[in-house]
This record gives structure tokens, C-alpha cells and sequence, in this order.
């Protein structure tokens, strides 16, 4: 029994796409049956195990100045070839190809689940857009590096194509995408933990299984000048919420957060709020939500006049097994909104 | 100190009019131990059940795990200083049910308990579904407050790991490993040319329902102690804990801690196993400074060349594992550190909250949110519902058909930090 062929769509810019240099950059997305340009390298790499059924094209200006309209477009396109996998590029270092690339290839990925493979140097901007969702070969930085890299992009399209799962980069061949995979050891951990402390005494090389992150330092902003007219807000990830948890918030590994109104409150009772915080003795917390964020001591403040007031809103998640990307996504928006809303300061509790 | 360890395969399970055991055979009086249960004026209601692996059977919420054991020559029997009259113990002959567990669930306590699954994808998460499981619901009288309920039902668990553990006390083991450590000059003198190892255990100390006890003392209010692995291996260590399901050292993993049992296994061969020095994670800056230089101080002073960390819990204990190893490696002292991870769903995130420079050599038990899908159990023991609360489900968890899609935070032992289980990541 022969296999199934791999049906295969194409993405490249206008000067691989056979329409044009620089002045044919802002071509709208058109596609071709069959392999165009380095397609056809693409047909030939794959033997008679995939086909190119189509080519899709999209000039490197048009997709840069009307990217959401041209994803839109270029998934309509693909979507009409019912492709296992779509490959895109290889973009070396060409940036606004590389986007191009990436943007599609995440586009592909998330809108039509279909599983995208594309090349590109590893300063391309396009390689950190997108390596998360696409799988990149990487490649040199330029067009030179074409025929080394259509036959591995090749070897990982027909493997995804076939709906297999790919093993680590270095088994593979693609730029590592920074995802901590779960996998089953063959030992336990403590075994490994002994045999690596006896590479250390033996000063045998051996490789950590999780190696330090650069950690980011944020600078302390400048003080508040007049704190009698400062807007102070409160912001925590102790998990206070209104009781019941409106919101359905985690009470670990929080991927949301609350905002909720505190305009003429003076004190978070216990019948009012709670937390639904995991990682610590609820039981004092709830007794008194205060003791956690402390709204009462804030209202004597303002009423003393020592501060100028407290803002309406208070924002609240769960720190505990929280993501660092999660936070930040947190920190972010919430800032924005504090900004927005015209805080001056924050009293940001944790536990 | 010399502790025989006398292991006993049970190979099946079953209720009967006594507890004992019969050519593997583990027969369970139900009765007896209920009533054994309820002389806690607290325990209102108690229900046993067994679970075997293979069963399509779901436990939730999981509290503890205990090993069934008994103390046959030698001094302190149980769990001193919490079940039974205050000795010490590492010495003599225990012996030990292999392939049983107890395991205590009931009304949620805190929100860090979780879940077995006996089959399936859930099974392979967790060491605790190839073991035959007692199960003991422990429901407590009403109004009962937090503190008092965790302490019920943690009794409740050593009871009844005990009380079934009194079976194997006239059984010949099918195998008896025995455990002995010499003295630390001794050894030194012993083994001049072997690297001396010291393992140093943190103990979630964060407050009550994040406590251990050992021999029945809060860990959170000592200085860090050096202790003989005996003593760990032979019931000194009791979990009390609502910790992440994932990480918390269950009773049962203290019996059995993997890294006292691997540092044993090349002691006199390939290293000078020193000693375990137990260590607390405190919650205020001046707590971690303290329990880290003290820490640091002993194993100096035995003269360590090396050291195994391991955490429990993540996130705030992170800053303590990292604080020991900073002051180790800058004392001289090669250390590997055995965590988890908490990257994200998508694995994606950075996955510490606290870093050094000198942490070179880490083992990883796995990415406490990476997400499972446990298909729909056909009997559960406990409540299903109880996964939108559980560190680690959320609401929407629990699917009508009866799946749980969860992180394995939710799952008992998947991620331990003690190395006793093989989940790992991998960087793709």
C-alpha cells in the first residue's frame, strides 16, 4: 500500500514568488497551483512522499502595512487547499520576509490548526515572533543557504504533515522554541540528582537540567511628592475577592485577575470578601480580609488627611504557582489601567 | 543505628473479619479500624474503600499517603510524638507493607490536595496508583475549625497506617534491606579517599495546614537540625500539609525518601553519605537568612564536599532553595538542587521566582501547569467536584462527561521534589 502524499502549501514573498523585486512588494496575496520557485525545491526534497499542491504569495510591503487584512486573505488562500502543513519561506535574514513568515505561519497555526514550517537566520525578527507556534531551521543569512535548507525543512513538514510529534530541537533541527516540555525520565529524580553530583566530584561534564534565567530588574519609581493629594491604590495577589469569587479566579497558577470597585467601602468584612489564595493558611486571612490588603487602615489615612484618597478600584489575583509570563502580563495591564485611571501609587501587597 | 527494613509484597486485598495477612493477601477489619477512627471525638463519619491499580477508580481530594508499617524489635512504634508515646527511632526491625498505601481524603481542608488515578493517562503522573489504596474518607463533626480539621484527618491517616501495618508484625519479609551509617569520624576514617555528601531537605514550614512535623515538632519553629537517615526512613518525618498536591512530601515519600535511599545506595562505594540536615522555608526575610547560614554552618562543620538540596513547594521557597545554594557553592560545597518548575500552561515561562548564578547543577521533576486530561473515571472516591478549587484545576475543570482537564499540580506526587517519581521536562 502506497502512502498518503502530504499535501503541502507554499508561502513565499514576491521575489521568491517569481512576481517582482522591491517594486512589486506591495502585491495583495494571490496563489498558484502547484510549486513556484523555491517550492519546487521544496517538491523535489520531498520525493514522492508530499506535493506541493499550491503556492501562496504575498508581496513583503503589503503584508507589513495590511498585516491583519493580509492574514486574513492569506488564510482563505491556504485554507482552500486543505494542506496537512504549510510551509513558509525560507526568509534568511531578510526582516520583513522573516514577519511575514512567522505572522502567517502563527496565523496558520492558530486559525485553521494546521502545523507550519519555515527557515530563517536566527537574528530575524521573525524567529522570536513566531518560534513558539512555527518550526524554524534555521539557516545562514542568505539566499545562498537555499539548497541546505529546503531539505530539512522538507524532512520536519513531511513528518508534521503525517501528524507525528517532533522530538527536542537538537533531535530535529529547528531553533529551539523556549517550551519546557513535560517528559518521562528513565530514572527518578534523586538518581539523577546523585549521578550529577558525582559528575561534579569526578569533574565529568554534565549538563543542568534547567539552566538559570536572565532575571530583569525593574528600577523603583521616583517618590510621590505630596502624598496628601495622591490617589493610592491597591493591588494584591494575596487572592482577596468579593466572596464567592466572582470571577472564577484560580487559587494557584492564576491565569486571570479581578478589578473590582471599592468606592465608599472602609473595611473588606469577612462575610463580604474571602481568599481563594492556595499557597497559605486561609484562616487569618479570612477572619479579616485586611490583613492581607488594608483598605480600613487606608480610609483612617485619607479621613486623617495623611493621604488623599483611595481609588475605587481594587485589582486582585493569586501569586501562588503563577507564571513569571503570567505576571507580567498581569503587572502590565494593570499598570496601564492604574495610569489610566489616575493613580499615583500603589500599595501592591503580597503573601 | 541499624535499621532493618523488612518489606512484605502484598499482592492482593480485601475486606474481613481481621486484619492480617495470608500468602500476600492483605485482608482489611473494616469495623475494627472505623471504630479505632472514631475515638477522635472530632471524626464524625468514616468510610474505607479499596482501590487497586488498574480500576478505573478516581481519588479526590487526596491529603496524605502512608505507608502501613510495624515496628517489630527496637524502640518507638508508629509516629512518636504524634500517635504514640515520644521515642526515637532508625533502630531495630520494621517491617513494612510494599505495594499498599493509605490514603485520607474527605471535605476539602485546604486547597492543595489532590487527585490519584488508579488507570490511565492519570495513573502514569503519579507513584501512588501501582499501590493497593486504602482509602479512609474522614468526614469531621460539624464546625469543626480549619486547623483541628487538618489535624483530625492527619491523624486519622497515621492511625490507620498503623493499624494495618500490625498485620505484618509475626510475617517474614520476602526481603530485608538494612540501613546503617557508622559514625561520621568513623567513616571519615573509613573512607578517606570518597567525597563526603550531606543532604539537605527544606520542609514546607509556612504556617498551619503548610507544616511538617517532626517527631510531632512544628518544623517551622526549629533551627535547622541534623537528623540520621534512620530516623527519617523509620517514621520521625510527617507531612501536614495542604501543599501543592504535585511537590508536598506525603508521609509515605518521607518513609521512603528517594534521596536518603540513592545516597545509601552509593555510601562506602562512591561517596561518604554524611547525614540528612533538616531544614525549614520561613516566611520572613530574617527566617530564610537564619535557616540558610544555619543550615550552611552545619555542613560545613561535617566537612561536606557536596550536597543535595531538595525543595518542597515553589514559588516563595524558591528564594530559600536559592539561598542555600549561593551560601554552599560560596562555602566551597558542590551542591545539585532537585525542583519543579512553574512555566506556565504553555511551558513557555521562566520557571523560578528567584535565581543564583551558582545554581549550575539542577535537576527538574517537571512543570507543575503543564495540563492533563484524565478521561471520566468510573467510580470516584471523594468528590469530583472538588478539582475547581484544587491548586491546580479551575473552574470549567470538571467536563459534563466526567473528565478532568487539570495541571499536574492537582496530582498527587507527579512532580515530587525529592526526586521520587521520573516526570521531567525536557526544552523544546
Amino acid at each position: 500500500m502506497t502512502e498518503k502524499k502530504i499535501r503541502v502549501v507554499h508561502y513565499l514573498n514576491q521575489f521568491f514568488g517569481n512576481i517582482g523585486g522591491e517594486d512589486k512588494a506591495g502585491q495583495p496575496p494571490i496563489s498558484k497551483d502547484g510549486a513556484v520557485g523555491p517550492a519546487m525545491g521544496l517538491q523535489q526534497a520531498m520525493g514522492d512522499k508530499g506535493e506541493v499542491v499550491g503556492t501562496v504569495i504575498c508581496g513583503d510591503n503589503y503584508f507589513n502595512e495590511n498585516t491583519a487584512e493580509a492574514k486574513k486573505q492569506i488564510l482563505e488562500l491556504i485554507r482552500k487547499y486543505s494542506p496537512d502543513v504549510v510551509v513558509a519561506g525560507p526568509a534568511f535574514n531578510a526582516g520583513r520576509y522573516g514577519m511575514a513568515c512567522g505572522e502567517t505561519g502563527k496565523a496558520v497555526v492558530q486559525g485553521l490548526g494546521i502545523p507550519v514550517v519555515s527557515g530563517m537566520y536566527n537574528e530575524n525578527p521573525g524567529v522570536d515572533a513566531s518560534k513558539l507556534a512555527v518550526y524554524i531551521v534555521p539557516t545562514a543569512d542568505s539566499a545562498a543557504d537555499m539548497r541546505n535548507a529546503l531539505p530539512k525543512m522538507a524532512a520536519l513538514a513531511l513528518k508534521l504533515g503525517r501528524g507525528e510529534d517532533l522530538g527536542t530541537p537538537q533531535e530535529e533541527g529547528y531553533i529551539p522554541q523556549g517550551r519546557r516540555v513535560t517528559v518521562f525520565s528513565d530514572r527518578i529524580g534523586s538518581t539523577r540528582a546523585v549521578e550529577m553530583l558525582m559528575k561534579r566530584f569526578n569533574g565529568e561534564p554534565f549538563e543542568t537540567e534547567l539552566p538559570m534565567p536572565e532575571f530583569d530588574r525593574v528600577e523603583p519609581a521616583p517618590p510621590v511628592k505630596d502624598m496628601t493629594k495622591a490617589n493610592i491604590a491597591l493591588v494584591c495577589t494575596g487572592g482577596i475577592m468579593p466572596a464567592g469569587n466572582p470571577d472564577r479566579i484560580e487559587s494557584a497558577s492564576a491565569t486571570k485577575y479581578g478589578r473590582y470597585s471599592i468606592a465608599g467601602l472602609d473595611d473588606f468584612l469577612p462575610e463580604d470578601y474571602e481568599t481563594i489564595h492556595g499557597g497559605y493558611d486561609p484562616v487569618y486571612a479570612n477572619q479579616d480580609p485586611d490583613r492581607i490588603l488594608p483598605l480600613d487602615v487606608l480610609r483612617d489615612m485619607q479621613k486623617e488627611g495623611i493621604i488623599g484618597k483611595v481609588h475605587d478600584y481594587f485589582y486582585t489575583t493569586v501569586g501562588t504557582g503563577t507564571s513569571v509570563a503570567n505576571s507580567m502580563r498581569f503587572g502590565q495591564e494593570i499598570g496601564k489601567q492604574l495610569k489610566e485611571e489616575g493613580v499615583d501609587a500603589v500599595i501592591l501587597t503580597s503573601t | 543505628m541499624r535499621l532493618e527494613l523488612g518489606k512484605i509484597r502484598i499482592r492482593s486485598a480485601a475486606f474481613g473479619n481481621e486484619t492480617c495477612i495470608r500468602e500476600g493477601k492483605l485482608w482489611i477489619d473494616k469495623e475494627g479500624l472505623v471504630a479505632l477512627l472514631k475515638e477522635d471525638p472530632r471524626v464524625r463519619e468514616v468510610e474505607v474503600d479499596l482501590a487497586k491499580p488498574g480500576d478505573k477508580t478516581r481519588i479526590i481530594p487526596v491529603k496524605d499517603v502512608i505507608q502501613p508499617r510495624v515496628k517489630v524489635t527496637g524502640k518507638g512504634q508508629g509516629f512518636p510524638g504524634l500517635t504514640t508515646r515520644m521515642e526515637t527511632v532508625g533502630d531495630g526491625r520494621t517491617h513494612a507493607l510494599e505495594n499498599v498505601a493509605v490514603v485520607t481524603t474527605g471535605r476539602i481542608v485546604g486547597f492543595q490536595e489532590g487527585i490519584i488515578d488508579m488507570w490511565g493517562p492519570g495513573a502514569q503522573y503519579t507513584p501512588f496508583s501501582k499501590t493497593i489504596n486504602v482509602v479512609v474518607t474522614i468526614e469531621p463533626v460539624e464546625g469543626l475549625k480549619e486547623h483541628q480539621h487538618e489535624e483530625c484527618v492527619r491523624l486519622a491517616g497515621l492511625k490507620a497506617g498503623s493499624y494495618i501495618g500490625q498485620a505484618a508484625r509475626e510475617i517474614e519479609p520476602d526481603e530485608i534491606q538494612v540501613f546503617e551509617l557508622g559514625t561520621i569520624t568513623g567513616n571519615a576514617k573509613k573512607y578517606p579517599q570518597l567525597p563526603k555528601v550531606v543532604y539537605i531537605e527544606m520542609l514546607i514550614s509556612q504556617g498551619l495546614l503548610h507544616d511538617t512535623y517532626i517527631y510531632g515538632v512544628d518544623s517551622k519553629k526549629i533551627l535547622p537540625t541534623l537528623i540520621h537517615p534512620n530516623e527519617i526512613l523509620d517514621g520521625a518525618v510527617v507531612s501536614g500539609n495542604c501543599v501543592a498536591a504535585c511537590d508536598k512530601i506525603t508521609t509515605f515519600q518521607h518513609l521512603n525518601n528517594s534521596v536518603v535511599l540513592d545516597l545509601y545506595k552509593r555510601h562506602g562505594k562512591d561517596l561518604n553519605f554524611l547525614g540528612v540536615i533538616l531544614t525549614n522555608e520561613n516566611v520572613t526575610l530574617d527566617g530564610k537568612l537564619r535557616a540558610c547560614g544555619y543550615a550552611t554552618n552545619i555542613a560545613k562543620m561535617l566537612g561536606a564536599d557536596g550536597a543535595i538540596i531538595s525543595e518542597e513547594g515553589y514559588g516563595n521557597p524558591d528564594t530559600d532553595l536559592m539561598m542555600n545554594c549561593r551560601l554552599l557553592e560560596d562555602a566551597g560545597i558542590k551542591t545539585v538542587l532537585i525542583t519543579d518548575e512553574c512555566a506556565g500552561r504553555d511551558g513557555s515561562s521562566q520557571s523560578l521566582a528567584d535565581c543564583v548564578q551558582q545554581a549550575k547543577a539542577i535537576v527538574t521533576t517537571g512543570n507543575v501547569s503543564a495540563l492533563v486530561v484524565l478521561p471520566p473515571a468510573e467510580k470516584i472516591i471523594g468528590r469530583a467536584e472538588a478539582i475547581a478549587n484544587l491548586a491546580g484545576g479551575y473552574d470549567g475543570s470538571l467536563a459534563a462527561d466526567g473528565s478532568i482537564t487539570c495541571e499536574l499540580n492537582a496530582i498527587i506526587g507527579s512532580t515530587s521534589e525529592i526526586g521520587y517519581h521520573n516526570v521531567t521536562t525536557k526544552l523544546y
